[in-house]
């Protein structure tokens, strides 16, 4: 008997927010992505891990829409919203590097973020309190540090209480406390239901923090899956280890 | 089209605070201010002031604006994180740029006429002046948002800026004046208009000289040029040329920032 499923529930069933199908991507003669299929389970946190120029910002980008695959599907709950725009409201992103409009400030960064979005979405704004952010939310964002730029810039991933969130190394120049608030605020978040997408270059931060773990090499998912299962497939105690196996038998493979 | 406005209205108001755009402002009040005072003359003073819009208002757009967009990259990339639509976003960019730069000019230039007063003489003069201004902001804003948009590298973005000013200002002029002078044994009036037409610094020019009776400086194709603008069929091929000029651009950037990659 042939099972015929819409993909809605076909998505349910698999307990995938978010599905990657064949994405692939080429900037120039170099193939960033090459036909990547990967899952991102409800509910759970996804460390994309990878050297390097893996492709791991193209991938988040691609998800994002803000780098236009050139084949693949993007699906959100069994639906695809590859090229559409109002899906990026259940998403909250934090990129790599926080640069802002110099003039302004940042409380009026964020209450441009708060009209864009309408009345209707929710506000999370306890990181504004836990960082300590009310002063330098009414400097303008020039002439604040790098670090406090990168809180927020963490701020405003939070905001609405996205389902998914995206953090693409996101405790890159905060301070330790800073940076275990951050990662406090990021398993609340899986604690109430959330899906993260996070990358670091900082191994123990992932392990801390991460469910599953994909590994990307040269544009390709070389291992998705548990954390626990990456150890057990290396037979490595950490993810630090575990990833430099990973690489070392891939240089083997290619040698 | 409310997210334009949302856009546009941040964007602006980061635009606005920027210490270049509050100097292209002073520049104007200081040039004007300046040449009412030591002219005395409001006629004179708007003369001397077409030089000045034609020089300085294309190469402060288009230099400041590609700068601008250059540097507003990230936030673009924040904007396009958000739930926007690319094209309600190019829309914002383009607007929040043209806007503050067209304000700034039009404050400055036209602040100390209006201060002092505007006879109804000088009012058609002045007029023509800032909707001139006007128009090769939206021009030189609309090539900068073109090049910054086409050009991944700043350096080269920046070089095509200041290329594409030196073209359109003086190297079409040296150009056209060889042609003329080749073929000086013809009777050119209408190809120079057709070559006029083709550059919008050149339109602004013939526009705003033919306000001030330059037209009789100019012998007979000084009168072909007078009667070209003053028919219906002269202002619909000026006003086409113009448009073209602000849509081409714009609507090419637009393509190419549909599919970019942020």
């Amino acid at each position: 008997m042939r099972l015929v499923t819409d993909q809605t529930t076909n998505a349910r069933a698999t307990g995938a927010l978010v599905e990657l199908r064949t994405l692939q991507k080429r900037f120039g003669a170099v193939d960033v992505l090459r036909s990547v299929d990967l899952n991102v389970l409800r509910g759970r946190v996804l460390a994309i891990v990878g050297p390097n120029g893996a492709g791991k910002t193209t991938l988040i980008k691609s998800l994002l829409g803000l780098t236009r695959p050139d084949a693949g599907d993007i699906v959100l709950d069994g639906v695809s919203v590859t090229g559409t725009d109002a899906y990026r409201a259940r998403i909250g992103y934090m990129p790599q590097i926080a640069r802002f409009p110099e003039n302004l400030t940042g409380a009026e960064l964020l209450s441009m973020l708060e009209d864009l979005r309408g009345a209707g979405a929710a506000r999370d704004r306890e990181l504004i309190d836990r960082f300590e952010l009310g002063d330098a939310l009414r400097k303008p964002l020039r002439v604040l540090s790098g670090g406090t730029r990168q809180k927020i810039n963490a701020v405003m991933a939070f905001l609405f209480a996205p389902e998914l969130l995206v953090l693409d190394e996101p405790t890159a120049g905060l301070d330790p406390l800073s940076s275990s608030i951050l990662k406090d605020k990021v398993l609340a978040e899986r604690g109430a239901g959330r899906t993260v997408i996070v990358t670091s270059h900082i191994m123990s931060e992932l392990e801390e923090l991460a469910d599953d773990v994909a590994f990307l090499l040269d544009g390709r998912i070389a291992f998705a899956g548990s954390l626990d299962a990456l150890k057990g497939e290396t037979g490595q105690g950490t993810l630090e280890r575990a990833a430099a196996a990973m690489m070392r038998r891939a240089a083997l493979e290619a040698a | 089209m409310t997210t334009i406005l949302k856009v546009l209205r941040y964007q602006a108001r980061d635009a606005i605070r920027s210490r270049w755009l509050i100097a292209y402002l002073v520049f104007f009040l200081g040039v004007t201010e300046g040449l009412l005072r030591f002219s005395g003359d409001p006629t004179r003073a708007q003369l001397s002031l077409v030089s000045v819009v034609l020089f300085v208002v294309p190469l402060v757009a288009i230099v400041f604006g590609t700068v601008y967009l250059y540097n507003a990259r990230e936030f673009i990339e924040l904007m396009l994180a958000q739930p926007i639509a690319r094209r309600h976003m190019y829309g914002g960019l383009y607007l929040g740029l043209t806007g503050p730069l067209a304000l700034a000019f039009v404050v400055g230039l036209g602040a100390p006429f209006v201060l002092r007063g505007v006879a109804s003489e000088t009012l058609p003069a002045l007029a023509t002046l800032l909707g001139a201004g006007i128009v090769l902001t939206c021009i030189f804003s609309a090539l900068a948002t073109l090049i910054a948009v086409r050009c991944e590298d700043r350096l080269r973005g920046l070089g095509s800026a200041i290329g594409v000013w030196l073209l359109l200002t003086i190297v079409y002029d040296g150009l056209v004046l060889f042609v003329l002078s080749v073929f000086s044994d013809y009777a050119l009036e209408r190809v120079t208009l057709g070559l006029m037409m083709a550059n919008p610094i050149d339109i602004s020019r013939l526009a705003l000289l033919l306000r001030f009776d330059g037209a009789a400086m100019m012998g007979y194709t000084g009168a072909v040029f007078l009667s070209f603008f003053s028919g219906a069929q002269g202002v619909a091929i000026t006003l086409t040329a113009l448009t073209l000029w602000v849509a081409v651009p714009v609507l090419l950037g637009a393509r190419t920032f549909r599919r970019k990659d942020f």
